[in-house]
């Protein structure tokens, strides 16, 4: 394992759109062997109260620069800790692990990848757009959230993706309604070889859905609540599938698997999404309708800050 | 390597910090932050007869101070343990104390039983107290009788090894337990396990635990293991004790220490730092050079408490 704990310098705080802070960080050795979909924990002060480090994926990194390797985070202030970062100011040293769990796997040959984000939990696909060009693949995007003001990097994904779609759920920017409206229609006009999705839970249930039928493989990075960020404490876990096949019945219940450790990065047609309820219910009953019955309900995910990607 | 070796009842350590149980799992991905033979001891995740796929998700949340847990024990039993974990743990030579757990007594003793003809196993604590399992009602550590009955048979299995009953303080009186599992031949004690604990999710009125209930660790449980540790060993004084809960720093281990315990254990801390149980060593032996304390069962139960 290549994780390690480094001290880290912060380069600069900016502010994206209405709710979003983003620091970038000088950290040459978390930035160097850095993967996309990896994500780092940081310990967001060293007082008792909110003992616990909050993971991060990370949005963007500069291997090479002026200062040494950067990693950029983007995140909405959620609790003591996000509040805790959102008042840090350039030369603020914070104490992060990383870079940790898998990322997503890029494809061999040259493919057609079609990027679907959900608000925040948008960040590491920019990471992973930036690799996945440097390796000659088309890069196609979706981004949705409830309102324009919750989109992340619309205007930049406009810049490198071959198509670039939003979904807002008031209609104050792209198309009115939810990813998932528009996924079918864009991955038969990109011709996608392969998805990445990364949001909400709910969202990622229905992107993975999605996928299953159009049999296009996807890859989802989960945000789960997680304690200790390098595979101890087992708190983390998302249900999978003993087989990789959607189709294959539950009859000997899901394995949990850490997402710190064998994610964020899982195969979307493995997991188990409506967890437990699923067992009795998912071979008999077609899946709910997309995005409303999962395993939260019909709420988004919690407003906890102890999960990656968005964070 | 701070050199600051403490005993344990009959057990040398190289120094009195160990991990907890279920903090560390079985030293793997701690040891990409430190040399497991720098530790006094890794209390390993808790061992089952059959693996354990533990509970839904959520199964953690953060609280004041601390954190609440129901993991349900995952693990993949002690078959694996002992052919995958142990022989890894020996080449690194950590002090290993194995955890066993169980649904009934039968499955304590048929792990107990495994790990008897088991090399490299310095210790085992028997977790009589997680307060995660489906038959909360009968948690072992509640009851005089069923403390008794699996410290007893375990003991019966395990002649050559010490062991150590992890015990739970949601209990009215302590002594008591503490006085049926030495009665029926526990060598020493664990004292804390984690104090019962519930959240609530306002918004959206539900448990923030799947399992609606769970285990309040961290720092905020500090001083009901300081208090624990202190009382059993006024009642028992020769008894050795490893003192647990909310250890984050040297400070808070010696509390434990000269409240009563022979060696303290690290827990939830390692969440947050992967090297605490190295950095309270270090501390601990920093104020003993401070104090010109030589052995560290000098500071053993030394806390002056007047009348």
């Amino acid at each position: 394992m290549s994780l390690v704990v480094a001290s880290g310098e912060v380069l600069s705080h900016k502010k994206y759109g209405e709710h979003y802070h983003s620091l970038t960080i000088v950290t040459p050795e978390i930035g160097k062997i850095a993967q996309p979909g990896q994500f780092v924990s940081i310990r967001c002060g060293a007082d008792r109260g909110n003992i616990l480090r909050r993971p991060f994926s990370i949005y963007r990194v500069h291997k090479r620069g002026g200062w040494g390797s950067t990693i950029e985070i983007v995140f909405d202030i959620r609790g003591a800790g996000t509040t805790y970062l959102s008042q840090l100011r350039t030369h603020a040293v914070v104490d992060l692990i990383g870079p940790a769990g898998r990322g997503f796997l890029l494809p061999k040959q040259r493919a057609h990848c079609l990027l679907v984000g959900g608000g925040i939990g948008a960040a590491p696909l920019f990471f992973l757009a930036d690799e996945l060009r440097n390796e000659g693949h088309r890069v196609d995007v979706i981004l949705g959230a409830r309102r324009s003001g919750l989109l992340l990097g619309a205007i930049d994904a406009r810049r490198f993706a071959s198509v670039c779609r939003t979904t807002t759920e008031d209609g104050s920017m792209g198309d009115t309604g939810r990813v998932t409206d528009v996924l079918v229609e864009t991955m038969q006009r990109c011709e996608t070889d392969i998805v990445y999705s990364c949001g909400p839970h709910p969202m990622l249930a229905a992107v993975s859905k999605i996928c299953i039928e159009q049999r296009v493989p996807i890859q989802v990075a989960v945000e789960e609540l997680m304690a200790c960020g390098y595979g101890v404490c087992m708190t983390c876990v998302m249900p999978l599938r003993r087989s990789v096949r959607a189709d294959q019945p539950l009859e000997q219940g899901p394995v949990y698997a850490r997402s710190c450790t064998e994610g964020p990065v899982f195969n979307g047609a493995q997991v188990v999404w409506n967890g437990e309820a699923d067992l009795v219910a998912e071979d008999q009953a077609e899946l709910s309708p997309a995005g409303v019955a999962t395993r939260h309900g019909a709420i988004e995910q919690p407003p906890y800050e102890h999960a990656p990607p968005g964070n | 390597m701070t050199q600051i070796p403490a005993k344990l009842g009959t057990l040398e350590l190289r120094n009195p910090v160990l991990v907890a149980s279920g903090t560390f799992g079985a030293g793997r991905e701690g040891s990409t932050f430190l040399d497991l033979a720098e530790m006094g001891g890794i209390i390993v995740k808790s061992m089952t007869i059959t693996p354990w796929i533990g509970k839904p998700t959520p199964r953690m949340c953060e609280t004041p101070s601390g954190m609440l847990n129901a993991i349900g024990i995952q693990n993949k039993g002690v078959d694996h343990f002992i052919t995958e974990d142990l022989p890894w743990l020996v080449k690194q030579k950590a002090t290993v104390f194995a955890s066993i757990a169980g649904n009934t007594v039968e499955e304590f003793v048929r792990v107990a039983d495994k790990l008897r003809t088991a090399r490299g196993i310095a210790a085992v604590e028997i977790n009589i107290s997680c307060p995660n399992l489906e038959d909360r009602n009968n948690m072992f550590s509640h009851s005089k009788t069923s403390t008794a009955a699996v410290v007893g048979q375990v003991k019966a299995a395990l002649r050559r090894v010490p062991v150590f009953p992890k015990l739970s303080p949601n209990v009215t009186s302590l002594a008591e337990i503490a006085d049926a599992a030495l009665g029926a031949g526990a060598d020493g004690l664990s004292l804390i396990n984690t104090v019962f604990g519930m959240s609530i999710d306002v918004e959206r009125r539900r448990p923030k635990l799947a399992g609606v209930v769970g285990g309040l660790s961290g720092p905020a449980i500090h001083p009901i293991a300081v208090r624990a540790v202190h009382d059993i060993h006024r009642h028992f004084p020769h008894v050795p004790i490893i003192g647990q809960g909310g250890v984050a720093s040297a400070s808070d281990a010696l509390q434990l220490i000269l409240a009563g315990a022979s060696a303290v254990a690290v827990g939830t801390m390692n969440f947050v730092n992967p090297r605490a149980s190295i950095e309270v060593t270090e501390g601990i032996a920093d104020y003993m050079q401070r104090h010109k304390v030589t052995e560290v069962g000098d500071l053993v139960g030394a806390v002056k408490v007047e009348g």
